[in-house]
């Protein structure tokens, strides 16, 4: 009867405490505006990126000459804001292959949000793994990776991934990768230093001298202090990631058209930036928002996770 | 640490050579024909069996890097098959540009990246902190060649007819003459000399030429010019320079040495600058280090939105041409650049922060 009890008492404590740590974090992260900003654009782009078709007049490759009585890089035209009833609505303006851009941003959506998550995870997985063994073990294994780490950091990120995609040829699947690649470094290094100093502290040796395995100690009392500094790093990365996808397809090495992308989109039409300036605008404010929301949702959720910096 | 020192620019050789060995392969694994890449694809079979012979492309794979790896040593990146020049006299003329235009952005991102963040930290959640990392935000997920070409758009078009006007493009306007320092001064008198090649490099970056000659036309011209592509090219860094000190000092004011030093009574800003930034420093250093890189990636996008003949420029025509020996000699130099600059980085830990042990 009495050890029942104490067990249903431990299940109650376990359950209150879990429960109540999501809680916290949870309330949290909601008392950060930025992460609010952030979550909410987040969130209305995934639903734009779902809901695509539903959303875009137009199929986001339909060249729309002889169709419509419209010419090429026509201005923004819309019927509530005064734009004859007569000529057709296209609210962000036609290109320079007569399709309709609102369109082809909204499904570029999907696009830039499958580049951030895919690429940043494969890196960071990969990056912390290989920067938390190496500083912590030091030795040849920590100058063995590192070195290699050097290697790829001693080439523009931006640079090398030119120089993989022109190897492994143009189109978006390599970009990814060599943006993966190329990004995985980073987050060695950041998890790398941090390993390191934390390594130094004394809680560090107290593990140690209560017998504290390496794994446990590596993992379990060195990694978790050593991730805020990670989370602000990989807010970057994402943001990093598609602000790289969108250059390499800026410069015709990404995705290629008619690829609703935006950095394709505004590559095609950068020439055009003094007679036809809505090109370049909205892509380019696309991809800012996209990456923006990334960027605040991460700020919040340091501010929010990071033990250190609650009141 | 000297030591350490000695140690560390030791390990750096393998990192060179994993350079060397990196850019070889990737340049040598470009598909297609350079031959038909550089002659045309109408070019015939004995015109590229000599092109192919000329430049060393028929030798083994191994060869060829023994090769290059003996050219490297003495100096020698080979000739581009493009333009038909040493690489090496390529890269030195494009290189002051690069310079002169990473300088003035990486500067530009230090000077406002580092007020900007320790201003947010201290006034944590304040309007100043809310405005401060909103500008941030906002500039770390602008992209680059989006931001120039809305600053030419506006600064050159919009702004036209009004004394805000900036050129949309080039290093210096048209008929304008820097002459280079070293002529005027009469510095070196035989324009074959090293003296003279030295003198020149620096004399080709136009904002310091012009200041040593007192040339103030110039100067004002190429600091017009300069403008929009540096902060373009800025913006990144500088938001990340800010988002990183602004984190770190945050850390660094918990800690209970800063309520120590406010509790003896120190002055706030005191406390701010000689123990928390000082303190907060190391992730910042890092952080800046690694900004070279982003600065010269950005190069690639914003000299050629701005007709800058730098390095950057350079370096996606070549690769797009398939120039090898150009690709091959500018990365190395870049790269090997980076990497002491990565290295100066690493030993500055021990000195900025001594609990950490160099040995």
């Amino acid at each position: 009867m009495e050890s029942l009890e104490t067990n249903t008492t431990s299940e109650k404590q376990k359950d209150y405490r879990s429960n109540s740590l999501f809680r916290v974090t949870l309330r949290s992260i909601l008392r950060q505006r930025s992460a609010i900003i952030g979550g909410t654009i987040l969130v209305f782009l995934v639903l734009v990126a779902i809901f695509a078709p539903l959303i875009a007049p137009f199929d986001p490759e339909e060249v729309l000459i002889g169709k419509e009585d419209i010419k090429k890089r026509s201005d923004p035209c819309i019927h509530l804001f005064g734009c004859p009833e007569d000529q057709p609505q296209h609210i962000l303006g036609t290109d320079g292959n007569v399709r309709d851009v609102f369109s082809r941003i909204v499904f570029g959506t999907r696009i830039s949000l499958f580049i951030g998550f895919s690429t940043v995870g494969f890196a960071i997985i990969v990056g912390t793994l290989l920067g938390a063994i190496g500083g912590y073990i030091g030795g040849w294994v920590d100058n063995l990776i590192m070195r290699f780490m050097d290697v790829l950091l001693a080439f523009p990120s931006l640079l090398l991934a030119i120089a993989i995609v022109t190897v492994m040829g143009r189109g978006l699947q390599n970009a990814l990768l060599a943006i993966a690649i190329v990004s995985i470094p980073r987050y060695a290094r950041v998890i790398r230093g941090s390993v390191l100093s934390i390594k130094e502290q004394e809680y560090v040796s107290a593990s140690r001298a209560l017998g504290g395995g390496h794994a446990h100690i590596l993992f379990r009392r060195i990694l978790p202090n050593a991730i805020p500094p990670l989370i602000v790093q990989g807010t970057l990365g994402i943001a990093n990631a598609i602000l790289e996808a969108a250059a390499l397809s800026f410069l015709g090495l990404g995705a290629q058209p008619p690829t609703p992308e935006w950095g394709t989109m505004l590559g095609s039409e950068r020439n055009q930036v003094f007679t036809a300036p809505h090109l370049v605008f909205f892509p380019g404010l696309a991809i800012m928002i996209t990456v923006l929301s990334f960027n605040l949702l991460g700020d919040g959720l340091r501010d929010a996770i990071d033990p250190r910096l609650k009141e | 640490m000297l030591q350490y020192t000695v140690r560390r620019l030791l390990l750096s050789i393998p990192v060179i050579f994993g350079i060397l060995l990196v850019t070889f392969v990737l340049a040598r694994s470009i598909p297609g024909d350079p031959c038909k890449a550089i002659l045309g694809e109408k070019a015939s079979l004995e015109v590229c069996e000599r092109f192919t012979i000329d430049h060393g492309l028929d030798k083994p794979i191994p060869v060829q890097f023994w090769i290059y790896m003996k050219e490297i040593a003495r100096g020698d990146f080979g000739e581009s098959i493009r333009f038909s020049r040493p690489v090496t006299t390529i890269l030195i003329e494009r290189l002051p540009t690069t310079i002169e235009l990473g300088s003035v952005a990486l500067t530009l991102a230090i000077l406002i990246g580092i007020p900007m963040g320790v201003i947010s930290a201290v006034k944590r959640n304040s309007m100043a902190d809310v405005i401060t990392m909103l500008l941030a935000n906002t500039g770390v997920s602008m992209p680059v060649y989006w931001l120039g070409l809305m600053l030419a758009y506006a600064f050159a078009l919009l702004l036209k007819d009004t004394p805000f006007w900036l050129p949309p493009a080039g290093r210096v306007s048209a008929g304008v003459v820097a002459i280079p320092f070293h002529q005027v001064y009469n510095l070196v008198a035989t324009p074959e000399s090293f003296g003279y090649k030295f003198l020149d490099f620096f004399s080709n970056m136009f904002i310091f030429n012009s200041i040593i000659t007192g040339d103030w036309v110039v100067l004002g011209d190429a600091i017009k010019h300069i403008i929009l592509p540096s902060v373009a090219l800025a913006t990144i860094p500088l938001a990340i320079i800010a988002r990183m000190t602004r984190s770190s000092m945050l850390e660094v004011l918990r800690q209970d040495y800063i309520r120590t030093a406010r509790a003896k009574g120190l002055r706030e800003w005191l406390v701010i600058l000689k123990h928390a930034f000082r303190n907060a420093l190391l992730p910042i250093t890092t952080i800046i280090g690694l900004q070279l890189g982003t600065v010269f990636a950005g190069a690639v996008l914003t000299e050629t939105i701005f007709s800058f003949a730098g390095v950057g420029r350079m370096l996606f025509e070549a690769i797009t041409a398939r120039d090898f020996p150009i690709v091959q000699g500018f990365t190395v130099v870049i790269a090997i650049g980076y990497v002491l600059v990565n290295l100066l980085v690493d030993l500055s830990y021990g000195f900025i922060d001594p609990r950490i042990k160099l040995d």
